[in-house]
């Protein structure tokens, strides 16, 4: 159970009601959604957290009580985190074809 | 009064990988009911956006015990469940606090599960029924519902020729639930953390039934860009239109008010569902909305003896 589905199953073979497993849905990567991207300045940020606590996708990694940077598996790119950013540490970038980020996300993902 | 720092330092409840839209409040309101409790929880969702976004079969995005029953009872499936939690811990097999929390949409809430709720509080039970008010039936496109405020365009009440929008005003779901004469209610909306944590942690320390209307913004079906969601959310508070206070066994408490009440129409204008009001021939509707917002504002001050 919450693997990625490679068949689609008929109602016979579906349960009757169906039991999730808590947390299953890191398996479904929502990153590949994002038009646009977060790009976080390490420099410019002091930490206050603001990001994390109103990030809809659970997508801003804490470390030690420090931001640590984006997890880009989940981010659906909605902005968010550059709006409500009081040192304007984190900015929003096109995600284009043959863009940087989007070539290492891929390589990630590959990982 | 909650700590970023110490928030961050809990485990998160609610992950990554769900499919509700870029942007959308319901998220981060989940996030931060589950980041504000200190005991485990149990939760309930009435369907609803947050309930299928989460949980698209085979994954779920809750790391909490998790039941999705109908779209009328979270009330009274939230009810069971703590009943049967009573009544283990009373024979001596459980020992763990366990708190309850059933979430709800406007749809769920305002209409089809109302009587279950009101049933549900009636009886006492000691859980947290969580509203998040997106003012519309989101999940099935757009229809109007009973939290939908006057002018708000809608699939069932569209502005055209006819009608500029919904005709009637919205109710309001905390005063009828204050009249069940509940420990604690209070509204909320997304985009100021500290105010909706803080309530979280009261309500959920209350020994009783308690009820939040937490406003949350559909960029969607409000029509607006996903990273204004926490803005408008903060804005409906600046102008009176979404008034953040909470009710401590019959007591109103104000706890935010705005430093300059500022025209609703600077909370319209952010919308697109809005966008026909400014017309000229809505120009009669607008200053009617304006009056009824001040009209509710008075009342509510001299309701939580502010005047």
């Amino acid at each position: 159970m919450g693997e990625k589905i490679k068949k689609k199953l008929g109602w016979k073979e579906l349960p009757l009601a169906d039991f999730l497993e808590a947390g299953s849905s890191l398996n479904f990567e929502t990153g590949d959604w994002r038009s646009q991207q977060p790009v976080w300045d390490e420099k410019k940020c002091k930490h206050c957290l603001f990001c994390w606590i109103y990030c809809p996708d659970s997508s801003i990694m804490v470390k030690d009580k420090k931001m640590t940077g984006i997890d880009y598996r989940y981010c659906k790119g909605c902005g968010i985190c550059a709006a409500e950013c009081p040192f304007k540490a984190i900015e929003m970038r096109r995600v284009g074809r043959g863009d940087l980020i989007a070539k290492q996300n891929k390589e990630e993902r590959k990982r | 009064m909650a700590n970023l720092k110490e928030l961050s330092e809990r485990k998160e409840l609610l992950v990554g990988g769900h499919r509700l839209c870029p942007g959308c409040a319901a998220g981060i309101i989940a996030r931060q009911v589950l980041l504000a409790a200190k005991e485990p929880v149990v939760v309930v969702t009435s369907t609803g956006c947050l309930e299928v976004a989460t949980t698209i079969f085979p994954y779920s995005a809750w790391k909490v015990p998790w039941f999705h029953n109908a779209f009328e009872n979270a009330a009274s499936t939230i009810s069971g469940i703590e009943a049967a939690y009573r009544s283990l811990k009373r024979k001596g097999k459980i020992d763990k606090e366990i708190r309850f929390i059933a979430f709800g949409g406007d749809g769920g809430t305002y209409d089809i599960g109302l009587q279950a709720l009101s049933g549900a509080v009636e009886r006492g039970h000691r859980f947290l029924y969580i509203c998040y008010n997106n003012q519309a039936y989101m999940n099935t496109g757009i229809q109007r519902s009973s939290a939908t405020p006057k002018g708000a365009s809608t699939t069932t009440a569209p502005a055209g020729t006819v009608i500029p929008g919904k005709i009637q005003f919205r109710k309001d779901l905390t005063r009828i639930m204050v009249a069940h004469q509940i420990p604690y209610a209070a509204t909320a909306t997304a985009g100021k953390w500290n105010d909706l944590i803080t309530k979280v942690e009261k309500a959920l320390a209350t020994d009783g039934p308690s009820f939040m209307d937490i406003l949350s913004s559909c960029r969607l079906g409000w029509g607006h860009p996903p990273e204004q969601t926490l803005t408008i959310g903060r804005l409906a508070a600046d102008t009176c239109f979404w008034p953040l206070y909470e009710v401590v066994a019959g007591e109103y408490h104000l706890t935010y008010k705005p430093k300059k009440k500022r025209p609703v129409t600077e909370w319209l204008k952010t919308q697109a569902r809005f966008k026909h009001l400014f017309k000229p021939e809505n120009k009669g509707l607008i200053d009617t909305i304006q009056n009824y917002v001040d009209e509710q504002w008075q009342k509510l001050l001299k309701l939580c003896g502010e005047e």
